[in-house]
């Protein structure tokens, strides 16, 4: 069983965003960054899975300037066995056709049965990759998946729905798994993984030379929302007096504190 | 601009988000044909051309056929843009059609500007205006982002579609429901929701504790559910609680779509949260900047006097 995961490195969801300069996406500047939270998800149900088989092969992928190498590095000290970086300084200009394609294009090298990503990224929140790329490879795909088994080339799968239902699906390998929070529990990586992670493999290739699609729409803007309401907003002092300035708002605008 | 509105149906009728579509279409203007996979005996309030594939052959859940269908309405209408809810169908379905035609796909629509799109990014809180560059895009829309004024009314003329596959690779095995809700939240005047940004799951009755001063029920946002800190039957959201408390008060939660569905339409909402710009503050009537645990222990300390 050969078995993919692909991550995304996003920002830090509760930074404060500018845009770059070009106006189309955020200025990377003094953001951290780490693993999409989504795609964690993905690395621990693929570290399961190959936890289960030993003669599987778990590969991490990832697409993006130098600095992807540090969830590359997350994703071997979780399990798994050696990494591929897709190197793309204008990975944030691409859309997610071209990056799809980047994938595909790499995954064609290797045989894989199964594929894993998050179903979306925090920041681009697109949740198309893994269908677009089930499609470029003629797999089967399932997303937003909470549930996994796996039994000879058949996965069984649920899926969250609306209101709390999910939907029980089987999927015949070879499929893309698109992973929802709250699919497992991920693992944090432990010193002597992290040591041994050092070890593994982190292969290069460039994206000019893994695909030339071009994209199928463009990003003009990068702003922040109009807001809508006209919220009040309290701030400043001790705790005690922002709850009193807070229990008079509510005295006077709702009756909950009536009676 | 034509639009082909893609209808949906959650287990076996209607999904009343579908009025979303219609709002839609009333703001990009111009002609609108639909499509769904459903049934003749509950077809939706619209006056335009309505393609059907029948959901008794194809079922809820085959997204291989169901996208079929959608592209063969596609061929007969030639429209402009495909558009889907962004739901746990239409996020499914919208990029397997907009592959197939290598059409642009533009995620989480808020906003129709000069024939671009604007689209939500980063977890909610910031915006892109997006171009497509291929003659028909695929957009999925977000909810609550389209409302419909008025009743939609109307009776659609229905041409029948049938896929000319059969299912590949996928099989649907049936639903499983949702867990009993022990707590009924639809019925509490005040709920007091934990988000992740209490910490740690020590803090969870700090947050309780509030929600008794107030005489109202705890809630939570998804990842606190997904921690384990509180249980499931608690969670306020899409994919759990949809509520309308007299008052509504988040306690370090940022706001993702997911929650703000849950919740937006509470009669009063205040949000606790040290992030003036949390996508919470879209909705927010108060909006408390201040280290969530103390200021929540020291309001529950007043409101006992």
């Amino acid at each position: 069983m050969k078995i993919l995961v692909c991550v995304k490195q996003i920002p830090d969801m509760a930074s404060k965003f500018k845009p770059n300069a070009d106006g189309t996406w955020f200025n990377e500047a003094d953001l951290a960054f780490r693993m999409n939270e989504y795609d964690e998800y993905a690395v621990e149900e693929a570290v399961k899975l190959r936890e289960k088989d030993p003669a599987s092969e778990l590969v991490v992928l990832s697409v993006g300037p130098a600095r992807v190498v540090e969830a590359l590095k997350k994703a071997l000290a979780m399990g798994c066995d050696r990494a591929v970086h897709v190197q793309d300084d204008n990975v944030f200009r691409k859309d997610p056709w071209q990056i799809a394609s980047l994938i595909a294009a790499y995954a064609k090298k290797e045989n894989f049965d199964i594929v894993f990503t998050g179903m979306q990224s925090q920041d681009r929140g697109s949740a198309q990759i893994g269908p677009l790329l089930a499609g470029m490879l003629g797999f089967s795909c399932v997303t937003t998946v909470i549930g996994f088994s796996l039994e000879g080339r058949t996965a069984t799968v649920r899926r969250e729905l609306e209101g709390g239902a999910k939907g029980i699906v089987k999927a015949a390998l070879p499929a893309v798994i698109t992973c929802q929070l709250g699919l497992n529990t991920p693992r944090y990586p432990t010193l002597p993984n992290i040591m041994k992670a050092k070890k593994k493999e982190i292969a290069a290739f460039k994206a000019e030379e893994l695909s030339a699609e071009a994209a199928l729409s463009a990003a003009e803007k990068f702003y922040a929302p109009v807001k809508k309401g006209t919220g009040l907003v309290l701030e400043g002092g001790d705790a005690a007096s922002l709850a009193g300035k807070l229990i008079d708002v509510l005295k006077e605008k709702t009756t909950v504190l009536r009676g | 601009m034509k639009t082909l509105l893609v209808f949906e149906y959650r287990r076996g009728k209607l999904s009343e988000a579908n009025q979303e579509l219609l709002g839609f279409a009333a703001a990009a203007g111009g002609e609108s044909a639909g499509v769904l996979v459903g049934s003749e005996a509950g077809l939706p309030a619209f006056g335009g051309k309505l393609y059907l594939g029948d959901i008794a052959a194809l079922g809820e859940y085959d997204p291989g056929r169901h996208a079929e269908i959608v592209l063969q309405a596609a061929q007969k209408e030639s429209p402009d843009l495909i558009v889907f809810l962004q739901s746990s169908y239409g996020w499914d379905l919208a990029p397997r059609v907009a592959g197939k035609l290598k059409a642009a796909q533009i995620s989480d629509v808020t906003g129709v500007v000069d024939g671009k799109f604007e689209a939500a990014c980063c977890n909610g809180k910031m915006r892109r205006l997006v171009e497509p560059a291929t003659k028909v895009a695929v957009l999925t829309l977000q909810e609550g982002s389209f409302p419909v004024s008025g009743t939609p009314s109307g009776t659609p003329a229905v041409e029948k579609l049938a896929p000319s596959g059969s299912a590949a690779g996928l099989e649907f095995a049936g639903y499983e429901e949702a867990e009993k809700k022990e707590v009924d939240l639809g019925k509490a005047e005040v709920i007091v929701s934990a988000g992740r940004g209490i910490g740690k799951k020590d803090n969870v009755p700090v947050i309780a504790a509030l929600a008794k001063s107030l005489n109202g029920e705890m809630g939570a946002s998804r990842p606190v559910v997904d921690a384990g800190w509180v249980d499931h039957n608690r969670q306020v959201g899409a994919t759990g609680q949809i509520v309308s408390p007299k008052l509504y008060v988040a306690c370090a939660i940022s706001g993702a779509i997911q929650h703000l569905t849950g919740m937006r339409n509470s009669e009063f909402i205040v949000a606790i949260n040290t992030d003036k710009d949390a996508p919470i503050s879209e909705v927010a009537d108060v909006m408390v900047i201040a280290d969530v645990m103390p200021f929540v222990a020291a309001l529950t300390e007043k409101l006992k006097k």
